[in-house]
């Protein structure tokens, strides 16, 4: 880099700062309390420095980041350090000793987590993992079918009342008739996959014609609905208090300490994970999946090769609502304890967030994501006040400098590899 | 009847403050396609900022329609700086990405600012002192509308009539159309897209912050959080007009206040904000478009 480059560039990064003093300076320096409806301002003068040298700081690296990450995107993929290392993993991973090995390597670490850590990190990774399940239901409306939807906290809500309506009605006469309560779990987890399925057709009713931003605002609108029903039909919900005592699930009619219920809950939502991964990477490949992407890519084009768009939506809207709703009774099973705040807007769009910072339409993204932002947030609380502020730039950080997502979805390429030569089928291998 | 007037006003005022940050959201949206969260977040930042330098100027011995026209203008500048600066950090290096990566890049921006705002100032509920005017001649019908909803309507009239000759008959306003309507043969004819962008941003803004000033002295408090909720509904309103139309916002966001207001008014309190959602989803299973939304043929 040249002197007078940097110079330039240290003179922008000069004005930037006195940009940004200026406008953060009301509400920075200035601080209001109003008292006695009097509004009465406090000037808080050491902030005027900090403020300054960060935002140089800041702006001048903010500039070289930019820069690098275009220069990044005009280099020949074969010759970054990034590729070189999937290239090698690649290369490694086609060894079946190894792949077998780091698979049963992860089953067990997965399977011994709640015995090596104690029962807040293995509670912590129970809420993750509803959110793996949430993110992968998501990714199948968004990430395949290319159906925008922002109110996916609404079949979540409907999975998790199930269970808390099924609890508050039918459990007295369980435990009169004695039967263990646990059952009702059992009930509601494939009840509650119904009936959000349910839902999910409804849903998608109304929103056959609509089109992009207009499917997101209507999702939206439904989402809310939703919430609000609940919260004021106070005599059949519950109202804004909720439902409490929910049983937790059956287990040879054990009565399970709090600590080994939450081992149970554990595993069952793991393989639940697993069953979701599992139908999930069943219907991408499938005539579904298939038809679902074609109508991603191109709504017309695909009616026209005789793809029927009514009911491959609808389709979609159910299979992604059903496992929405198993994960809420797993959540009311959990925390044994539900209540409409669970299940606002900020809810669906964080697990949109999810399958976006990890890539769109990646099994291994959603997962990663979902993961990313429940664990994060959970292990940034010495910084409590700061985290949503921390949250929020490094999602933005994410976006701005890896927008296919942390994890993006590769296509599945057939590739002609030639026997001899092994240098090519490495490159041509993707 | 008096009952309905009454409610009717109100609800016309309502849809006046949504008017205001609507039509922010769908000049953005017909510009850029840009779902642009964070704009909430610049209307609440606009009733903060009047607020702070109203109680700084008030202070200091100012008379009040100073204090007002002051605080005012001074929100209005710090919120149009506001979206400019957004836009260049947060949409502008995502303007040729997925659609989807540019509104993850909003809600993370409307997050930062929430945040911003409740550590660099408070997270409590802050009554909003009105230095808005009592008017005697309105005295005969305070039982319809007072003088805060009549400084609404008014306020907005005037905005609007200017909003419709900036964008009809200037140069500026030509502009705009013509990037709204097809980007890069703007590009072709000499329009400089970057400019017409950052433009609609600050007018967008600017507009917000009115609304943000007017909505707080109407409800008479202001909290770090008042801009996500009023977002929601003025984008609701802007999609119910038709996004990307002028007057479809505005005529959506009459229809939104109208019903919120009607609805409690006459149905329950308890679900003022259902009527808006299902208003916006009778409309939108009825006219898929909007109600003045140019209904587009998808092209392969």
């Amino acid at each position: 880099m040249k002197i007078r480059t940097l110079f330039s560039e240290l003179a922008k990064a000069l004005g930037n700062a006195i940009w940004f003093l200026v406008l953060l300076f009301p509400l920075m320096v200035m601080k209001v309390n109003v008292i006695g409806g009097k509004a009465l301002v406090t000037f808080r003068w050491n902030f005027v420095p900090v403020l300054f040298i960060t935002a140089f700081v800041l702006s001048f690296i903010w500039k070289r980041a930019l820069i690098w990450n275009e220069h990044r995107q005009d280099k020949i993929p074969s010759q970054t350090f990034s590729y070189k290392i999937k290239v090698t993993l690649q290369l490694y991973f086609k060894n079946k000793a190894i792949k077998i090995g780091s698979t049963l390597l992860l089953i067990a670490f997965v399977g011994v987590f709640p015995f090596l850590f104690g029962m807040y990190h293995t509670n912590v990774m129970i809420t993750a993992f509803i959110y793996v399940i949430l993110a992968l239901g998501l990714n199948i409306v968004v990430g395949l079918g290319g159906l925008l939807n922002l109110g996916y906290a609404a079949f979540f809500a409907v999975g998790a009342y199930t269970y808390g309506l099924l609890w508050k009605y039918v459990g007295p006469s369980f435990v009169s008739a004695g039967v263990d309560t646990g059952w009702l779990f059992w009930i509601a987890l494939p009840l509650a996959g119904i009936i959000a399925t349910i839902f999910g057709i409804l849903l998608s009713l109304p929103v056959l014609r609509l089109r992009g931003d207009y499917l997101a605002i209507i999702t939206l609108a439904f989402g809310e609905i939703v919430r609000m029903v609940l919260q004021n039909s106070g005599q059949i919900t519950g109202g804004a208090t909720g439902i409490s005592l929910i049983p937790r699930p059956w287990f040879f009619g054990m009565k399970l300490a709090p600590k080994q219920a939450a081992v149970y809950i554990y595993y069952i939502v793991v393989v639940l994970v697993i069953f979701t991964i599992y139908v999930v990477r069943r219907i991408e490949d499938s005539r579904v999946g298939r038809a679902l992407e074609a109508m991603r890519e191109d709504e017309i084009a695909c009616q026209a090769m005789g793809i029927d768009l009514v009911r491959n939506k609808l389709i979609t809207f159910a299979l992604g609502a059903f496992f929405a709703g198993i994960a809420g009774v797993v959540l009311a099973a959990q925390t044994t304890y539900i209540n409409p705040d669970s299940f606002t807007l900020w809810e669906s769009i964080i697990i949109l967030m999810a399958i976006v910072i990890g890539g769109t339409g990646s099994i291994p993204g959603a997962i990663g994501g979902a993961m990313l932002l429940k664990l994060l947030p959970e292990y940034f609380r010495p910084l409590a006040q700061y985290r949503m502020l921390i949250y929020g730039v490094a999602m933005i950080l994410v976006i701005i400098f890896k927008s296919d997502g942390l994890l993006p979805r590769h296509r599945k390429q057939y590739t002609f590899e030639e026997k001899s030569d092994s240098n090519a089928s490495a490159g041509a291998a993707k | 009847m008096d009952y309905f007037l009454k409610l009717f006003l109100s609800g016309t005022a309502k849809g006046s403050i949504y008017a205001l940050i609507a039509l922010g959201y769908t000049m953005v949206y017909g510009i850029i396609q840009l779902i642009n969260f964070a704009h909430g977040e610049v209307y609440m930042i606009g009733g903060f900022t009047a607020l702070i330098f109203g109680g700084f100027f008030y202070t200091m011995g100012m008379p009040v329609w100073m204090v007002l026209l002051l605080s005012v203008i001074l929100a209005v500048l710090f919120s149009a700086a506001f979206g400019f600066t957004i836009e260049r950090i947060a949409y502008r290096p995502l303007r040729n990405k997925p659609r989807l990566s540019a509104l993850i890049s909003a809600i993370g921006i409307s997050m930062i600012l929430q945040n911003f705002v409740l550590l660099a100032q408070t997270e409590k509920y802050l009554s909003y002192p009105s230095y808005l005017p009592e008017f005697a001649f309105l005295q005969p019908f305070r039982q319809y509308i007072n003088s805060t909803q009549f400084i609404i309507l008014v306020v907005t009239a005037i905005i609007m009539i200017f909003l419709t000759i900036l964008i009809k008959f200037t140069r500026i306003g030509k502009a705009m159309r013509a990037t709204a309507q097809d980007k890069y043969m703007a590009q072709l004819v000499g329009v400089n897209i970057n400019q017409v962008i950052s433009i609609t941003f600050i007018i967008g803004s600017a507009l917000a912050a009115v609304g943000g000033v007017l909505i707080c002295s109407y409800m008479g408090q202001i909290n770090y959080y008042i801009g996500f909720v009023a977002g929601i509904k003025a984008f609701v309103a802007a999609v119910l007009g038709g996004i990307g139309s002028i007057p479809g916002a505005v005529l959506g966001s009459f229809i939104l206040g109208w019903t919120e207001s009607l609805g409690t008014g006459y149905i329950s309190s308890d679900y003022e904000d259902a009527f808006a959602f299902i208003i916006l989803i009778l409309i939108l299973v009825l006219k898929p478009d909007g109600i003045l939304g140019k209904n587009q043929k998808q092209k392969v």
